[in-house]
This record gives structure tokens, C-alpha cells and sequence, in this order.
């Protein structure tokens, strides 16, 4: 279980938890984001932030100060989508 | 346009960036701005639309919303057509559900939030060739059926495909009134939905549909309540015991919503799309390079320097060709008026000279909007974004700023109209504050000329690009701490979260491209015929009149021996010198002293504030007054490299020297100088304490930057 913002560029996780409460935008999970879902962190933006996720076939930008309030797991199977070894 | 027949009203609502005002131009024949980045439209926009069978229904284009939980105030306007709470506007008859075709779930999330409105809805699946390409299938007939029976066509609006279908689903929808399938709520939701409505309607006394229930129920911001009426004292302990219910079912309240649509859904959408051979998105690749950690950055950079560099190289020969043209017009109008010294002054300084000089950069401004146009289009806007926002986040900006304050490049007004695509008030105040700043396409031609004039023959034109992008920069540089000392220490804004899709990159359409290039250069056209030629006459005539015969007399009998050509010179400057303007400027150039302005310039700066591309006309008039056809295409800046101090303490030294030249452009890049941006500042921000706050700061921060640079820089030179 680690926050989305520590995970790797390339790295996969599944959302386990987000914490509404402390702020998660609700846009996030208009656009799916919600518990179950895997996704994909692409890349950090040059300057370390924002970050590039990919989830759902899209791929949005958000920032690291919201990446840490999702809480994600990074062991569960993500059969399709491993990801690549480098 | 006809008025529709039976006043039909028909929305089109759907996610930013699925194509809605393109199918909004393909069924209304109206050409509304279409761009590859969520949230190009941010206003309601109305025309007719044909639905094929003779009948005709009034069609609004909306702003692009990802979820009714609508925060910033283009999403509002959608909430508020789709419930028709402005007065005078009516509930829409049917509503049309603009999908992208390759993002069926999301997409669907806000159908079928849309869905608990009741209203006939028809689902239109967009971007059906980008679809088609990736090997998606997608079953429309299924899918209808799962959605209770409402019309599911496929389209694609850019090419005109499917348009036909979508006119007759309208025509269906509207006729049949079938209502989309709606979710099931679970047990305990549903019942909290029910306290929240009831309460809501016996505290208000005002009838509270069930969709604003769930508005009150799930939404963290209080819009909907506050449009009720329904106070804080008076909803706070319904909502707090209704969400502790939904809490006790298993579901987080803010995300009960959400889970149980997507849940929905995705039983919905089971077997609808089938997975075909096709080609995935090259989008990654690009990414891959485009936002590369070290070659992103340079490579953004090198964008830009190749931008201003090309505007320069590829406008080169258009403008010799228009300053040829402006040149040989003065020789067919001149000659023939030299009985009438007047008129030909008029004619030949003023208007043609005035407004030609100000023409002349229109091949600038075309290829300035064409990569405009191209960056937008590709989808690259949305990326500069993701590479820049650190920066404007640093600074307390949000990260949606970034597409205002990137357009406001362009032109200050449409980005002050894009601000509304930001949710926090103070935020987007902040934003519009600093747009402003941003080097509009109007202080081009100033840049340009003193480019061309100074910098490219003194330090050849590699410097030309140079200069030009420092001076592009220049505003950006006062922008970021303005807009710190304003988030931070003025208005306290909180951090905002950004949430942006990075849309698919496609190769920019040249019919969008094209249609936005000429539409800019229609309207710098039209200005050069109105507020250009109005004020260069102002100009002219002050700097023409009062032309008193004991003048001539005076410099002939000083000058006795020179010969005719010299004598006319110094008759000319000397009128110039006791003309209105001349008498004017010359009371007003101390203000002006400091930044190293002659009285001339200084005229020109001040009839540049309500416009200020007026600077070059005003330029062109003052250096040529009395030069008649003679002044040919070079005589502009060979008049102004000519220039010297007359009198004081620079006399002999050339006006403009190098701390002028980039003082003037430094003045420029900041001082706030047109009259629809103050407009429209006060127009979005309420009122016109900011406007003239931004007014005020903008001309001090530009006069004194300028005074810093002439000072500095003649010390150093
Ligand atoms: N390939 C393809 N592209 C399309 C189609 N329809 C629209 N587009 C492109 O999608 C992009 C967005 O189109 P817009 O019409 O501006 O989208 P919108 O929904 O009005 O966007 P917002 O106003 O930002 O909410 C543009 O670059 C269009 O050219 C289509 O059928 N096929
Ligand atoms: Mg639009």
C-alpha cells in the first residue's frame, strides 16, 4: 500500500483507497477513479510535478499534493497491464 | 435565421473536448471555435438546427462538464440550461449526449447522471473514425436497448458523418419523449435522497426534484442549496444524518455517487464494445518525447524560439509586398493633389500612411495565429501545460490558469473569458488579474518594428528573434510574482487541485486552423478601418494643424542661403514642432523623460491607450507629416534612426539608442493599454474596482520598468 506519488514512472497499482474527505476531488472519481481501478503512472512533469496517470483509456495530469491522498496497491495482479521490465 | 418552429429547445451536453461545438457547427451551418483542449467553449451559444424533416429546433452549445457536480462557472452555465434556472431561458426539450466514442464508460457517467433529469435524452458517439481506427466496435442497437430505448447514433462531426442520423434522432427523441434508463439507487441511498428532498422542500417551501436531491446530497459545494435557498443552519443537520446513512450502507458519501453510476454502467456497456485489430494511439510515443524529462523542456523552448524566429522569416516578403503596395498607392494618390497640400497630407501622412504602416504587419499576425492555431489543434496546449504548471503553482496559480494565460498570448480577451473554466473565484481573479501581462498579439507590431528598425541592422537578425522572445517574457516575469503577492498575501487562495486530460494528439485540421487564422485577420483588418483610421486622423490633423503661413516665412528668411530641399525640411519640422500634438507632447514629455521618450514617441504612447497597436500608425504620421509621396517604404525607420535630440542635455545623440528602444519596448509589454481588456476585466471580475486596480498597476509597473531599463541601459552603452 504506498500513496500514488511514490509510485515509479512505468509502475502499475490498483486504487485501494481514496480518502474523500481529506480532499480527493471529486472530479477524479467523475472521471472513474474510484476504488478497484488500475492504473498507470506515466511520468513526472520535468519539474517533478504534476504527474501523468493513466487510468480507463485517459490519461490525466494531477498533482503530487493529490497523488498522496490516493492510496494504491502496487502487489495486486494487474494481468494485463504489467509493467514493462526495464 | 428563422425562428424555430414550436420553440423546440435542444442542449448539447457531454465531457470537455468529445466534439460537441463541432457537431454544433455541422448541425447549425454556425462556425463556433473548436480546439483540441478541454474547455475551448465557455458560454452558451444558440442557433438553428434542421432536423431533416422541415422541422427546426433552437440547438445551444454548452461547455464540456465531467460530472453535475459542477464547481467552476462554465460548468454552472450547463447545470443551469439543462434546469432552466435563468430567467427566461426554458428546460430544454430533449438533450443531446455528445460521447467520445473511445471512452464509453466515462462518458457515460455523465449520461447517466444527466439521465436522473428525466429529460429525452439522445446519445450521439462521437470521434466515431478515431474509434473505427482502433479497432473498436461498438453495438449501438445494444446499447440503446440497455439504456431503456433512447436514440444511440454514431457520428463523426469533423467529417460531416452521421449528421443526418443525429437530426433524426432528435426529431425521434423530442417526439417520443423515451426517457434514459436510470440507475437503481440502493436501499439506504435512495431513502437518504428522500429525507434530503423532503426536508429540502418543506425548509424552502419550494418543489425540490429528485436530481437535486442528489445534488444536496453528494455535492461538496453548496450551489445547488444556495440556488434553493435552503441555509446552512437549515440543511446541516439533514445532510449530516443522510450522509451518516449512506456512510452506515458501506459507501463513502462523497464517493456513493460515482461507484453506484459506474457500477451501473458497467453492466451496461457489458459486450457493447468489441476489441478489434487496429492501431493504438501514437499518443504515447509522442509523449514519450514531447514531455521527456530533460528534452521536453528544451524541446518546449525550441518551439517557442522557432515560433517567433519563422514569424519573422516566413512574413518577410508578405510585408515588402504590402509595404510596396502602401507605397504605391501614395505615388496614384499624391501627385495629383499637390494643388491641395491639405488633402494630400491627409491622404498620403495620414490615412495611407498611417493606417498602412499599421497594416503592414497583417502577414505577422496571420502566421502568429497560424501556429497558434496548429499548437492548439495538435493537442500540444494541454501538454505545455503539464510542463509548465509547476511554475504557475509555485506561484498560487492554478494549474487552469495555464490555458488562459497561454491564450492570453493571443489576445487578453478570449482568455479572460476562458478564466471561467476555474472553480475558486479568488483563483480565477488572480488568473484574469495577470492575464493581462501576457504579450498579446497587439504588441506585435511595435516589437517588430523596433526589431527590424534597431535590433536586426545594429546586431543582426539573430538578435531579432532573441529580443522578441525576451520581450514575449517580459510580461510572464512581472505576471509570476503579482500573481504570488495576489494568491498568497492579498486574497489567500487555497491550493487547488488540477485535474486535466491530456487529450489525443491529432494532426491539426487546416479547415479549424485556417477559419481561426482568418478570423483574426478579419478583425485586425476591421480595426485598421475603425479604431486605426480614427485615431490616425486624430493624430494627423493634430499634428497638422495650425499651419500659420509666418512660419515658412520665418525659416526662409533665417536660412537665405540653403538651398530649397533643406529649407522645406526645416519648414516641416518646424511645423510639426508648433502643431497641437507637437505643443502637447512637448508639455508632456517630462513624465516621459526618464524612459529616454521624445515628444513625438511620447504622443504616440499616449494616443496608444485606448489600442495599443495605435503606436505604430501614430509613428508612421509623426515621422512623416509633410513628407507627402516622398516618403517612401524604407523612410519610416530611416526617418527613425535619423532622429536626433534637438535640444537638453542629449542633444545630437539619436532618440533612439538602445536603452530607448528596449525601454519602449519594456513600457509596452506592460502598460495596460486597451480599452476592451479593462472592459472585459471589470465584466468578469463584478465590478470596476479591479479593472482599474489592474489599470493603475499595470502603467506604473510599465513606467517605471521602463525608466530601469532606459537607465540602466544608456550607463552601460
Ligand atoms: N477525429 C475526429 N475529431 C473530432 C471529431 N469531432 C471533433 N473532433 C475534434 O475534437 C476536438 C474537440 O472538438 P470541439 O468541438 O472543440 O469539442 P467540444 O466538445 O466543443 O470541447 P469543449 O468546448 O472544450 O468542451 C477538435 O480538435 C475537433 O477537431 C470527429 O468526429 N472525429
Ligand atoms: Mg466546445
Amino acid at each position: 500500500m504506498t500513496p500514488l506519488s511514490q509510485l515509479l514512472p512505468g509502475q502499475f497499482g490498483k486504487l485501494a483507497s481514496l480518502n474523500p474527505e481529506r480532499g480527493v476531488d471529486q472530479r477524479l472519481m467523475a472521471l472513474g477513479l474510484l476504488p478497484g481501478m488500475v492504473l498507470k503512472l506515466i511520468r513526472r512533469a520535468p519539474l517533478g510535478d504534476p504527474l501523468a496517470i493513466e487510468f480507463g483509456g485517459q490519461v490525466v495530469s494531477l498533482r503530487l499534493a493529490e497523488a498522496e491522498n490516493l492510496i494504491v496497491d502496487v502487489s495486486a495482479d494487474c494481468p494485463i497491464q504489467r509493467p514493462r521490465q526495464p | 435565421m428563422s425562428t424555430p418552429d414550436a420553440g423546440l429547445l435542444v442542449a448539447l451536453v457531454g465531457n470537455p473536448n468529445t466534439g460537441k461545438s463541432t457537431l454544433f457547427n455541422a448541425l447549425t451551418g454556425l462556425r463556433q471555435r473548436v480546439g483540441n483542449y478541454p474547455g475551448v467553449t465557455v458560454a452558451r451559444k444558440s442557433g438553428t438546427c434542421d432536423l431533416g424533416d422541415g422541422q427546426k429546433v433552437e440547438l445551444v452549445d454548452l461547455p464540456g462538464l465531467y460530472s453535475l457536480a459542477a464547481a467552476s462557472p462554465d460548468e454552472q452555465v450547463v447545470i443551469d440550461a439543462l434546469s432552466g434556472n435563468i430567467a427566461g431561458d426554458r428546460r430544454p426539450d430533449a438533450v443531446v449526449l455528445v460521447v467520445d466514442s473511445t471512452n464509453l464508460l466515462r462518458n457515460l457517467f455523465l449520461a447517466s447522471q444527466v439521465a436522473e433529469l428525466g429529460r429525452p435524452v439522445v446519445i450521439v458517439l462521437n470521434q466515431a473514425d478515431v474509434a473505427k481506427e482502433q479497432g473498436l466496435r461498438i453495438d449501438t442497437e445494444l446499447l440503446s436497448r440497455r439504456l431503456g430505448g433512447v436514440p444511440v447514433v454514431m457520428s463523426s462531426a469533423w467529417k460531416g458523418e452521421g449528421i443526418l442520423d443525429v437530426r433524426r434522432a432528435i426529431a425521434s427523441a423530442v417526439a417520443n419523449q423515451t426517457p434514459m434508463k436510470r440507475v437503481a439507487w440502493p436501499t439506504n441511498i435512495a431513502a437518504a435522497l428522500t429525507d434530503v428532498a423532503t426536508a429540502a422542500a418543506a425548509d424552502t417551501g419550494k418543489p425540490v426534484t429528485e436530481a437535486e436531491g442528489q445534488r444536496l446530497l453528494f455535492d461538496t459545494n453548496p450551489s445547488t442549496a444556495d440556488r434553493l435557498g435552503w441555509t446552512l443552519a437549515q440543511r446541516d443537520k439533514t445532510l449530516r444524518s443522510a450522509r451518516d446513512r449512506v456512510r452506515n450502507s458501506g459507501y463513502n458519501p462523497m464517493a456513493a455517487e460515482p461507484l453506484v453510476h459506474y457500477a451501473h454502467l458497467r453492466i451496461i456497456l457489458e459486450g457493447v464494445v468489441t476489441e478489434g485489430a487496429g492501431k493504438a494511439g501514437r499518443s504515447a510515443a509522442v509523449d514519450r518525447l514531447l514531455l521527456h524529462r530533460f528534452l521536453g523542456p528544451v524541446l518546449f523552448l525550441g518551439i517557442m524560439l522557432g515560433f517567433f524566429g519563422s514569424v519573422f522569416w516566413l512574413a518577410k516578403f508578405p510585408m515588402a509586398w504590402i509595404q510596396s503596395g502602401v507605397d504605391w498607392t501614395k505615388t496614384i494618390v499624391a501627385p495629383p493633389l499637390d494643388a491641395y497640400p491639405m488633402l494630400q497630407s491627409l491622404l498620403a501622412d495620414g490615412i495611407i500612411g498611417g493606417v498602412g504602416a499599421f497594416l503592414v504587419f497583417l502577414p505577422q499576425i496571420l502566421i502568429l495565429f497560424l501556429f497558434i492555431g496548429i499548437l492548439e489543434d495538435s493537442g500540444y496546449m494541454a501538454r505545455a501545460a503539464f510542463i509548465m504548471d509547476r511554475l504557475f503553482s509555485w506561484c498560487g496559480l492554478n494549474g487552469k490558469s495555464f490555458v488562459p494565460l497561454l491564450s492570453g498570448f493571443a489576445c487578453a480577451i478570449p482568455s479572460l473569458l476562458s478564466t471561467r473554466t476555474i472553480e475558486d473565484p479568488k483563483a480565477r481573479l488572480a488568473t484574469a488579474f495577470v492575464v493581462p501581462f501576457m504579450s498579446c498579439s497587439a504588441r506585435f507590431p511595435i516589437y517588430a518594428l523596433m526589431c527590424a528598425a534597431f535590433i536586426g541592422p545594429l546586431y543582426g537578425p539573430g538578435w531579432e528573434s532573441v529580443v522578441m522572445v525576451g520581450m514575449h517574457c517580459v510580461g510572464l516575469f512581472f505576471a509570476v510574482p503579482t500573481a504570488f503577492v495576489l494568491t498568497r498575501l492579498v486574497l489567500k487562495v487555497k491550493p487547488q487541485p488540477f485535474v486535466l486530460e491530456l487529450p489525443r494528439y491529432q494532426m491539426p485540421k487546416p479547415r479549424d486552423v485556417l477559419w481561426r487564422m482568418w478570423q483574426n485577420a478579419a478583425e485586425f483588418v476591421s480595426k485598421a478601418g475603425t479604431v486605426i483610421f480614427a485615431i490616425t486622423i486624430i493624430v494627423w490633423a493634430l499634428s497638422y494643424f495650425p499651419r500659420d503661413a509666418s512660419v515658412a516665412e520665418r525659416i526662409k528668411a533665417s536660412n537665405p542661403t540653403a538651398a530649397e530641399e533643406v529649407v522645406k525640411a526645416k519648414t516641416q519640422a518646424a511645423y510639426v514642432e508648433q502643431s497641437y500634438m507637437g505643443r502637447f507632447g512637448k508639455a508632456v514629455q517630462p513624465v516621459f523623460d526618464p524612459l529616454g521618450f521624445d515628444w513625438k514617441i511620447t504622443v504616440g504612447v499616449l494616443a496608444s491607450f485606448p489600442a495599443r497597436e495605435v503606436i505604430v500608425s501614430t509613428l508612421g504620421v509623426t515621422y512623416s507629416v509633410g513628407e507627402g509621396a516622398k516618403a517612401d517604404s524604407q523612410h519610416l525607420r530611416k526617418a527613425m534612426q535619423d532622429a536626433k535630440w534637438s535640444e537638453g542635455p542629449r542633444a545630437g545623440s539619436p532618440i533612439f539608442s538602445l536603452a530607448a528602444v528596449l525601454a519602449l519596448m519594456v513600457f509596452f509589454a506592460l502598460c495596460s493599454q486597451c480599452g476592451p481588456t479593462i472592459a472585459t476585466l471589470a465584466q468578469e471580475t463584478g465590478g470596476w474596482k479591479w479593472a482599474a486596480g489592474s489599470f493603475v498597476y499595470m502603467t506604473a509597473l510599465a513606467w517605471l520598468a521602463g525608466t530601469a531599463v532606459y537607465q540602466v541601459v544608456i550607463r552601460l552603452t
